[in-house]
């Protein structure tokens, strides 16, 4: 129990206020600099907690456990491990790149926005950290109430639907998972608090690893978690919402959707799933690869067909996130250490991705690929930013993507060739999307629409910048990362032995 | 005892005040002031045993720290909404002094219900609530609507008490003891005789239709519908509440032991609420009415403490009723300020009053049940004391699968509320927003938030 503020308590709380202090902005501009201001200094702060990582000697500066409902064992228990620093790093590095990227980007009743987009990073900060079963459920859906709110009130046109088909798929997944939750929690073991009472049951993690299922209970139960993770990263056949709600949702809010939140998904299953349900997790193993696999293959297909361009970078991502969970489920040590790295560098991608959309979009008011042509003409400097980000995102060697998929394929591979035959051919068809959008967009000649493209402003440049470095930095050097998550990736290793 | 004693006196002195005080504002200076005394007397005897009147009441009635904790819940919420809506209630007609009363013999029932431990104090307390409710039903003298749910109420309410009667009568010959009260009635464990399995049926059917679960539920929607918005706000909450708090002691005190033997029918009856106040709902064009849905799909919710009777379902209880009400107390409160009680009447209300709309998100957002407010802690418990109690574990599959369906026609009210512009300009009566409505609106959302994010405020209070 530490008496004094720790990084978890901050990443918590200074988003919370951030979101307080916007709401009660008068002006535009000071509502966007107060975001900007606290989104800068939680990103130090989680740069701050990559320096104190030594887990028995830092471990009260990355810990907090208060008693919440006490007799009922549920703790306000949140902290930070590898993995964990690295999400949180992610979430922070997100947040300030789309407000620095979307700033010339006009919004109406900007304190609502603005206060709603740093309360779902509160949301995503608390899911990353929680320990306790409890606090990981409420900050689970806290992180959706705000992008429910922010999709459907600044989004496209058919906003509303498409906002509540997204809420309506996550909110039943999360219930469903409550159940199981309280399931676990009545099977777990007591505990002696402070002031002597037993408490018979607890929702801390450690109680939840160590409950007592029998192999049938974990396999229904498994299935109740599995559904709401599934549903969030998303997996085939659960992802119905996503492409909608991509389309629809303001793209800021897309690229947190899609950068950070679908990483919710994953993250849960490395912390909530594998470990609480080890026998029916290898149980479902199999099916699950499939599943994924089948998944990589029919959204390539349908990102291949699309003439939307966000529908198309909504299909590429549900292709993506089908692979790394298909690689996590192989449960080897290569892949999954792979999924960890892959998880921050198809974040930082993707949002990228996401941000030369948003500024196609924003100039031209066209989002249909067919509609648009020969951009490389009018913005050169954004097409070689777009080359980038576009070619690690189909993981050439050198750039980021490149480290984390090549160790997903060869787990892939060596638990099953077919897992990676199948597998491979997604990466294949994500080139052949690629490239033929980039082709119609960015080159041929110019056409009435895209012949008032703008080229980059001061501050797009910044932020695109800053990923295409990230992108080369981790692409020659990725030992951070994985020397980072090593210790969580054992861990799940371990949990099923 | 306090505030059974209490609240009928002074049901009685606000009679007279509307006989002798002509002008139409004082009455509701007199009632909160009643209601704080009755309040405080409650908490008194709750936590310091001070008890006013000491009649031989023969262990007719018992009281515990955990029914005292319920009628000061109920106290609590009552003051909520005598605050919010004084000045409503001023607006259903002439006799101000008299709804009052009317309320406060409700109170006093409901005190009776909460604490009966005789068959008759249970038939007694229930009609004490039901009978000023057939009045206040009609209150609205001049409107058909308002008639026809009073007399649509009277007559339904007389068939179910008649037949709670006659299961009282069934119990009573069919035990060996011939006792009212029901720790005397020594059921057993056994299959039970044919008359006092009959009673229990007839028991079990006339409280539910009091609760209003299905498939007992058809007159709810017409009498919430027909009634004054005012009055439709306090009977779908704190009465619904009692009334679950009479049931849930009725089966656990009377027939726990049995458990085994009725499960089974409050399974169906659970079932059949939640699906059929879930459903229906959705299909609601009026507000007021798909608030009469809702609430025979919450009903379906509290079952769920019925169905489980254990620990957590009377924490659970304790914390549905405040929640419930509390959110309803406040969508109720928003809904008499419209113009148009349509769903598109809420159409951008957000732009015209943003608090009343933010309110009304919140309270719509606890009835969903969605974390941090108190709508989630209340289904939370249930649904714990349901999984503990080991038996049917489809049911929560069933009941959570609703509740993403009640997020349906919650959801739409929001969507209409923030995400669609108005057509008119004026959707509210301008005029009749003041203050310290806004205020009450905050205090409501602020009990919402906090009950949701620490319910032992409530739960601790059960074991101080």
């Amino acid at each position: 129990m530490g008496t004094y503020i720790t990084f978890p308590d901050l990443l918590i709380w200074l988003p919370l206020l951030a979101g307080i202090l916007c709401f009660f902005t008068k002006e535009e501009k000071h509502s966007r600099n107060t975001a900007l201001f606290f989104s800068l200094l939680i990103l130090a702060v989680s740069i701050a907690t990559l320096v104190f990582n030594d887990e028995k000697k830092h471990f009260n500066y990355n810990n907090v456990n208060y008693y919440w409902l006490k007799y009922l064992g549920a703790n306000y228990f949140i902290g930070l491990d590898g993995m964990g620093k690295m999400l949180v790093l992610l979430t922070a590095i997100s947040f300030p790149l789309i407000f620095v990227a979307t700033a010339k980007a006009p919004v109406k009743k900007a304190n609502a926005y603005f206060g709603l987009l740093m309360f779902t990073q509160a949301g995503l900060m608390g899911v990353f950290m929680a320990l306790d079963a409890l606090t990981f459920y409420f900050f689970w859906e806290l992180a959706l109430i705000p992008v429910y709110f922010l999709s459907s009130k600044w989004g496209g046109e058919k906003r509303i639907a498409a906002t509540f088909k997204f809420f309506v798929y996550t909110f039943t997944g999360s219930l469903l998972m409550l159940i199981g939750i309280i399931y676990v929690y009545l099977h777990t073991g007591s505990r002696l608090i402070d002031d002597g009472i037993n408490i018979p049951h607890t929702f801390s993690l450690g109680a939840f690893y160590n409950a007592y299922l029998s192999t049938q209970e974990q396999t229904w139960l498994f299935l109740l978690f599995f559904v709401a993770f599934a549903i969030k990263m998303p997996i085939f056949p659960f992802h119905t919402w996503q492409p909608d709600a991509y389309d629809q949702s303001p793209t800021p809010v897309t690229m947190i959707l899609s950068g950070v939140m679908v990483k919710m998904g994953l993250f849960a299953v490395v912390r909530w799933l594998i470990p609480v349900f080890p026998e029916a997790s290898v149980h479902f193993k199999t099916i699950i690869i499939w599943l994924s696999i089948a998944g990589v293959v029919y959204a390539s297909f349908l990102a291949i067909m699309q003439d939307n361009l966000k529908k198309l970078v909504a299909y590429s991502s549900i292709a993506h996130i089908g692979l790394m969970c298909a690689a996590l489920f192989t449960m080897n040590q290569i892949s999954v250490q792979g999924v960890m790295v892959q998880m921050f560098n198809h974040g930082i991608n993707i949002i990228g991705m996401w941000m030369v959309i948003e500024i196609i979009e924003r100039q031209t008011g066209i989002k249909k690929i067919s509609q648009l042509s020969g951009i490389a003409n009018t913005a050169p400097v954004l097409t070689i930013f777009l080359l980038i980000i576009a070619l690690a995102n189909i993981a050439l060697p050198l750039t980021n993507a490149f480290v984390g998929e090549f160790m997903m394929f060869s787990g892939l591979y060596n638990s099953n060739l077919w897992f990676a035959v199948v597998g491979g051919l997604g990466i294949i068809l994500s080139a052949v999307y690629t490239l033929n959008m980039i082709q119609k967009v960015f080159y041929g000649s110019v056409n009435a629409s895209t012949a008032e493209v703008k080229d980059l402003g001061l501050n797009e440049k910044i932020a695109l910048g800053i990923i295409v470095v990230v992108i080369f930095i981790f692409g020659v050097y990725p030992q951070p990362l994985i020397d980072l998550t090593a210790s969580s990736a054992n861990a799940l290793l371990k949990s099923i032995k | 005892m306090n505030a059974i004693i209490l609240s009928a006196i002074w049901g009685v002195v606000m009679m007279f005040a509307g006989v002798f005080i002509k002008n139409k504002s004082v009455p509701k200076y007199l009632a909160v002031t009643g209601l704080v005394c009755v309040l405080v007397f409650n908490i008194l005897q709750e936590f310091n045993g001070l008890s006013l009147f000491n009649f031989p009441i023969q262990d007719m009635l018992r009281t515990d720290n955990f029914n005292l904790l319920f009628i000061t819940l109920i106290l609590g919420c009552t003051l909520v909404y005598f605050l919010l809506n004084a000045t409503e209630i001023e607006k259903v007609g002439e006799h101000v002094g008299e709804y009052y009363a009317l309320i406060f013999f409700i109170l006093s029932g409901i005190a009776i219900v909460s604490t009966f431990n005789t068959l008759l104090m249970l038939f007694i307390g229930i009609e004490i609530i039901s009978i000023p409710l057939y009045i206040l039903t009609a209150s609205d003298k001049r409107n058909l609507k308002s008639n026809e749910a009073a007399l649509k109420y009277f007559l339904m309410g007389a068939f179910s008490t008649g037949i709670m009667l006659m299961g009282i009568a069934f119990l009573y010959g069919g035990t060996p003891n011939a006792t009212f009260y029901i720790h005397l009635l020594q059921l057993g464990t056994g299959t039970l005789p044919v008359l006092v399995a009959v009673g229990l049926l007839l028991l079990l059917v006339s409280m539910s239709f009091k609760v209003s679960a299905a498939p007992f539920h058809f007159w709810t929607p017409d009498v919430y519908d027909g009634a004054p918005t005012v009055f439709t706000s306090f009977m779908s909450t704190m009465v619904k509440a009692a009334g679950f708090f009479a049931f849930l002691r009725l089966f656990t005190n009377a027939f726990g032991a049995l458990q085994a033997q009725w499960q089974t029918l409050v399974l169906i009856i659970t079932v059949a609420t939640l699906v059929i106040g879930n459903i229906t709902a959705v299909f609601q064009q009026s507000v007021k009415r798909m608030l009469s849905y809702s609430s025979i799909a919450q009903a379906g919710f509290m079952m769920l403490a019925i169905f489980a009777i254990n620990t957590k379902a009377r924490e659970g209880i304790l914390l549905y009723s405040v929640a419930y009400s509390l959110a309803t107390i406040g969508m109720f409160g928003v809904l008499t300020k419209m113009k148009d009680y349509t769903i598109d009447g809420f159409n951008g209300l957000a732009k015209t009053q943003p608090l009343m709309a933010f309110a009304a998100t919140v309270c719509l957002l606890s009835l969903t049940g969605v974390p941090l407010t108190a709508g989630f802690q209340s289904k939370f418990f249930m649904l714990m004391a349901a999984v503990e109690n080991g038996q049917h574990f489809w049911l929560v599959i069933v009941a959570v699968l609703l509740a993403a369906v009640s997020a349906y026609y919650y959801f739409k009210i929001i969507q209409a509320i923030y995400f669609k512009e108005s057509e008119t300009d004026s959707i509210v009566f301008e005029g009749t927003v003041t203050s310290p409505f806004k205020w009450m609106l905050l205090v409501i959302v602020a009990l919402i938030l906090m009950v949701g994010i620490y319910p032992e405020i409530i739960i601790g209070l059960l074991y101080a």
